[in-house]
Order: structure tokens, then sequence, then C-alpha cells
């Protein structure tokens, strides 16, 4: 069965010598392209703050208006400089780590640092994010496992078909839903997260369980798919047939021919979490009204803070393409043929 | 075409059919028969069901009943509306970089890719945030999100086409690019096409949904089921329908749209490029995906 199996041309080890090592070419390549993106997504970033209709200062003060505070909030968005002029400040003060001032605060007259309105949000939604992805992997590892071991059988239907259902919702229709179960019903869990302003999330475990179970039910569809297409791929290998043959015990023949080799997808899986996870986390904070980024980022539009705006989209998509790069980079390095391949 | 009535035939798109069918005249004729007004209050906040009321009134009194069966107009419209014009933008793009054989393949896709830098909602928000909350730039946010994966889509299918005898002649016969591209290839995509526009559809409404859920969509008193949602959700003990009701319509919605794309790219039966593809946009296609397909950008040689 296996001779027909066409043999790769050049050891991997005459690959590494021809050229420079293939990793650091990769990563040299992936971190420029990553910059290249970031360059483009602050222009984006910044183009929205530009696109109001009018003059960005006016529109965001509205009735608030007084010269006093439209020449303050023009000379805290640079609006008299020319449109160049202001992108390089933009993005030289985000880089300094100079976040600017919340824009709808000095419509009312106050002057509010960035970095106060999203420093303990950003550590509320990291808790959060941390928790669910700590819980995710463990979870899509059994799940995907146990459908790919049981492929076509009973237990991978069940599986299969909840995860699946659930992946296809919008979070807010699957948080309201456990709210109604939790709260409504059973009254076991608040349907609002509440953290005083001084605590941290883990003061409050209740508050956290909802929400992560509304990410989690909406994301381990997708890992957990992803595990069980690459345990049956590996299920169907010669080396997987050997090890079973050579009556090597079935645990062992799962734990360490099928499931390691199934991993480089898993990496891959988990890095499309993290990155759904930036856009899942903004709405489910939003049902249960969470003290966190997102929930910040809804109040900021709502409001049209506008420098607010542009920093926590900046973060977030800082974060998504770093994310890109460490999880190419990571499967690199876990899939020794991708590793050696010219 | 003739796959549709095939759809009906599989369990799972006979009943995807019918769920889609329900949701849709609720939706689309729903308004034409709410026995009241949207706006007004017929009796206290937070009824619970009764006789007048069979679903009760939500926080500000009004029927729940007749601002469900108006709810859902928005929602199809606002998708449908949204996912067509990213395919028109989209459809030209695509064909023009599958065909092009040129410079401008790249080019295009480039640019396209952009717009991938950033998660979808936050795409959305900051056109929300900038250019202020208008049912235009919801879809307009919209079709910019589905755009790159349509193009995407579009230029792998015509890349494959293209390479078809039927193509060579009527290149040989002299053609003009743009009658072969929209007579010969554009048919011939034409199945993957819709199957891609059904996947599209169901991610606009989850999109759009979502936007109208945080308050930045449609403002109030309109009736969408998105934001029946939200601004009731802080009375959810009074009356647990106002906020369960259109919940389940919008669930329905989603699973109808999912299990009828779902069953159509199953009978397209297609293999390749194409078929990796579209799987892989399906937010619930069971079954194997390639792993190596979602590796591609692992790749180094690229």
């Amino acid at each position: 069965m296996s001779t027909s199996v066409a043999v790769p041309t050049g050891s991997p080890r005459r690959v590494a010598l021809r050229r420079r090592h293939p990793v650091m070419t990769f990563v040299i390549r992936r971190v420029l392209a990553g910059v290249a993106t970031l360059i483009v997504a602050t222009m984006l970033i910044f183009a929205s703050m530009q696109i109001l209709p009018g003059d960005v200062a006016s529109v965001v003060l509205g009735r608030n208006a007084t010269p006093a505070r439209t020449a303050a909030l023009r000379a805290d968005l640079h609006l008299n400089q020319p449109l160049p002029a202001r992108y390089l400040t933009f993005v030289g003060d985000l880089v300094s780590g100079n976040l600017g001032n919340s824009s709808a605060a000095l419509a009312q007259g106050r002057t509010l640092p960035v970095s106060q309105v999203i420093g303990v949000p950003l550590r509320n939604s990291v808790v959060l994010a941390g928790i669910t992805i700590v819980l995710y992997v463990p979870l899509c590892l059994l799940l995907g496992t146990t459908a790919g071991l049981f492929a076509g059988r009973k237990p991978d239907h069940a599986i299969s078909l909840t995860a699946l259902s659930l992946g296809a919702m919008p979070e807010f229709l699957v948080g309201t839903v456990l709210i109604v179960i939790f709260f409504t019903k059973l009254n076991l869990l608040p349907p609002v997260s509440q953290i005083a302003p001084g605590d941290t999330p883990f003061t409050h475990p209740n508050a956290l369980v909802l929400p992560v179970c509304t990410l989690l039910a909406v994301s381990v569809a997708f890992g957990s798919r992803l595990v069980r297409a690459s345990v049956v791929e590996v299920l169907r290998e010669d080396y997987v047939a050997m090890a079973r043959l050579n009556g090597q015990p079935r645990r062992r023949v799962i734990l360490r021919y099928t499931l390691r080799n199934a991993l480089g997808p898993g990496i891959q899986a988990l890095a499309q979490t993290v990155q759904y996870l930036i856009g899942g986390i903004i709405v489910t904070e939003n049902v249960f009204n969470y003290p966190g980024i997102g929930n910040k980022l809804v109040q900021a539009v709502s409001v049209r803070d506008v420098q607010v705006i542009a920093v926590i989209s900046a973060i977030l998509a800082a974060i998504y393409v770093a994310t890109n790069i460490l999880a190419d980079l990571a499967v690199m390095l876990a899939v020794p043929k991708l590793r050696t391949q010219s | 075409m003739s796959r549709l009535p095939r759809v009906m035939r599989t369990p799972a798109g006979a009943a995807g059919c019918l769920i889609l069918a329900v949701v849709l005249v609720v939706a689309l004729f729903g308004p034409l028969v709410a026995p009241h007004d949207i706006a007004t209050p017929i009796g206290g906040p937070g009824q619970a069901p009764s006789g007048a009321a069979p679903l009760g009134t939500d926080y500000l009194g009004r029927d729940v009943l007749s601002r469900l069966l108006s709810g859902g107009r928005s929602v199809v419209w606002i998708s449908g509306a949204a996912t067509a014009l990213s395919y028109l933008i989209g459809l030209t793009i695509g064909l023009t970089a599958g065909y092009s054989r040129s410079i401008i393949d790249p080019v295009l896709m480039r640019g396209v890719d952009v717009l991938l830098a950033f998660p979808a909602l936050l795409v959305l928000l900051l056109l929300v945030g900038g250019m202020g909350q208008h049912i235009v730039v919801l879809i307009i946010g919209v079709a910019l999100v589905q755009l790159p994966g349509i193009a995407r889509i579009v230029r792998t299918a015509t890349l494959e086409t293209a390479t078809r005898g039927y193509i060579e002649a009527a290149e040989a016969r002299g053609e003009s690019s743009v009658s072969l591209v929209l007579r010969e290839i554009l048919p011939n995509i034409s199945p993957i096409i819709l199957a891609d526009f059904g996947i599209r559809f169901g991610y606009s409404i989850i999109l759009i949904a979502s936007v109208n859920y945080l308050g930045l969509g449609l403002s109030p008193p309109a009736a969408d089921w998105g934001l029946m949602m939200s601004e009731n959700q802080q009375f959810i003990s009074v009356n647990v329908w106002a906020v369960l009701a259109p919940a389940i319509m919008l669930a329905l919605l989603t699973i109808g749209v999912n299990l009828v794309a779902d069953s159509y790219v199953r009978l397209l039966g297609r293999s390749g490029d194409v078929a990796a593809e579209l799987e892989a946009q399906l937010p619930n296609a069971p079954g194997d995906i390639t792993p190596s397909a979602l590796q591609e950008p692992a790749a180094p040689g690229l």
C-alpha cells in the first residue's frame, strides 16, 4: 500500500545547507508583512476618523460646542495640521505609548487620558479571553479526538451536531439563552457581570462563568472540527496501522501517534480562535455588560469618542496581526515537514 | 439551477427549506398582519402573555407579537442588500483578477486582502464610529467585510474554469474578453456563486443582527429582532418572551440558511480548491476539512 508513495527529493539536511535557514527567512518575511499590514491598518483607522461628515471637532462636540472646547479638541486631535502630518503624529503617538485624551471627555470640558479609560477594561478582557483559551484547548482536544475516533458513529454525530449548531449562532443569542436558563429559570448565575471598579474579575468568579461559556460554545465547534478532521486523517496513516499491528496499547496509539501528529492544525485553530475572540469578545462583553475593552469600544462608538475608538482599534488590530505571525511560527516549529521545505 | 429542487430531497435540505420558508414568510408578510402598532404601548410594561397579547408586552408596554412580526423585514432586507452589493463588487474583482492573466490579478487581490487585517465586527464599528449610525453605513460595512472572501472564491473558480477546452475554443473563435467572461465563464461558475451567496447571506445576518443588538444599527423605536433582544434584556425576568421570541426567530433564520447552503454545497460535490474554500466558509460544515488547506499561510515558500 505504501510502496507507491512518492519519495521527496533531497533530504532535509541538504536543503538546510543549500540556503539560509528557512525558519529565519520565514520569520523575517512574516514580520515585515505584519508591519506592512499594521501600517495599512493604522491608515484605515486614521481614515475612518476623518470621514466624519463635516469637521471632526464639531461632530464630536455636538451641542456641547463652545469656542474654547472646539479649540481644545482641535488641538488635541491635531486638526490644524495637514493630513499626512496628522497621520504621522497619530502613529508616532501610538508607538510611543502616548494615547491621547478621550474626545468625549473633552467635549464635556474635562481632560481624561485614554490610557486611564482603557487600562482596567483591557486587563479584564485579557482575563476573560485567557480563561476561555485555557479551557478551549483541552475541550477541543477531548471533543475532537472523541469525535474523530468514533467518526461516523453515534458519539461523533452527537458531538458534531451540538458543536455545529452552537457554532453557527451569534454570540448574543447563545449568551441570552444562557441567561434565560441560568438566571431566569434556575437563578444560579448573575445575568450581568458586575465587577466593582477596584476589583479584579477573579474576586467575582460568578460573573465570569456565563461569558466564558458563551465564548466557548461559539468557538469550540471550529476547533473540535479541525481536531476531528486531522485525527481522522492521521488514523488512516500507515504508521498508526503499524503501531496497532505491533500490538501497542490503544491508549498509547492515540496519545503518542495520533494526537501528536494532529497538533499542527490545532495550533492554527488556536490562533484563529484568538482572532475570533477579538470580535466575539466585543459582543459577549456587551451581552453581560462585562467591564472589558469590547464594552468600552461600543460605548465609545455610541458617543463617537474618536480617540478612544482609534486606540482600541489599533490595539485589537495589533493583537490580530501578532497572533497570525506567532501561529505561523508555532506551526512551522511544530511540524518538521514545513520547517525543512524550501 | 436544477439542483435547487434536489436540495429539498435531502433531509437536512428539506428541513432547512421549511424553516427558512416559515421565517421568510413571517419576516416579509408579518408587518401586514401585525395586530398592533409597533410604537404605541397597549398596556403596562412587561406584562405576561395573555389573550390580548399572546407574547405579552415589552419594557415600554408595546405588543411583543406585533413587534416580532414586524422585526424580521429589516434583518432580511439589510442582509440581502449588503450581500448583493458585496457580490456586485466582489464578482467583478474576482472575474477580472481570475481571467486577466496579468499584473492586475495580484494587484487586485492584495488590495482586497488589506481588508482582512481587521476582525469583521471591528471594521463595522469603526465605520459606524466614523460615519455615524445609519442603515447605509451598515450595508457598506457588511459589504466591505464580505468582499475579500467573495473576490477570492470567484477568482479561484474562474482560474479553474479558464483552462477548460470550451474557453480555449471561444478564444480561438476570437470572442472578446468581456463576452467570454460573461457568456462562458460566469454561467459555468454560477452554482459555486449560488452556494457561496447562501453562506455569505447567513454571515451577513449574524453581523447585522449583532450590530443591531449592540444598539449601533437601527435606532428605536424600530422593531428589529436584534434590537428587541437588547432593549428588553434588562427586563428579562419580567417577560422572558420579549427576549426569547426574537432570539428564536433569529436562531431559526440562521439555522435555516445554513442548512440550505450546506446541503447545496454537498450536492455540488465538487473537488479541488473551490470546494475546499467553500467548505472553509461554512460555519457549520461537518465532515473533513483537509488540514493542509488551512495551513496554507504557514507554508514558507509562498
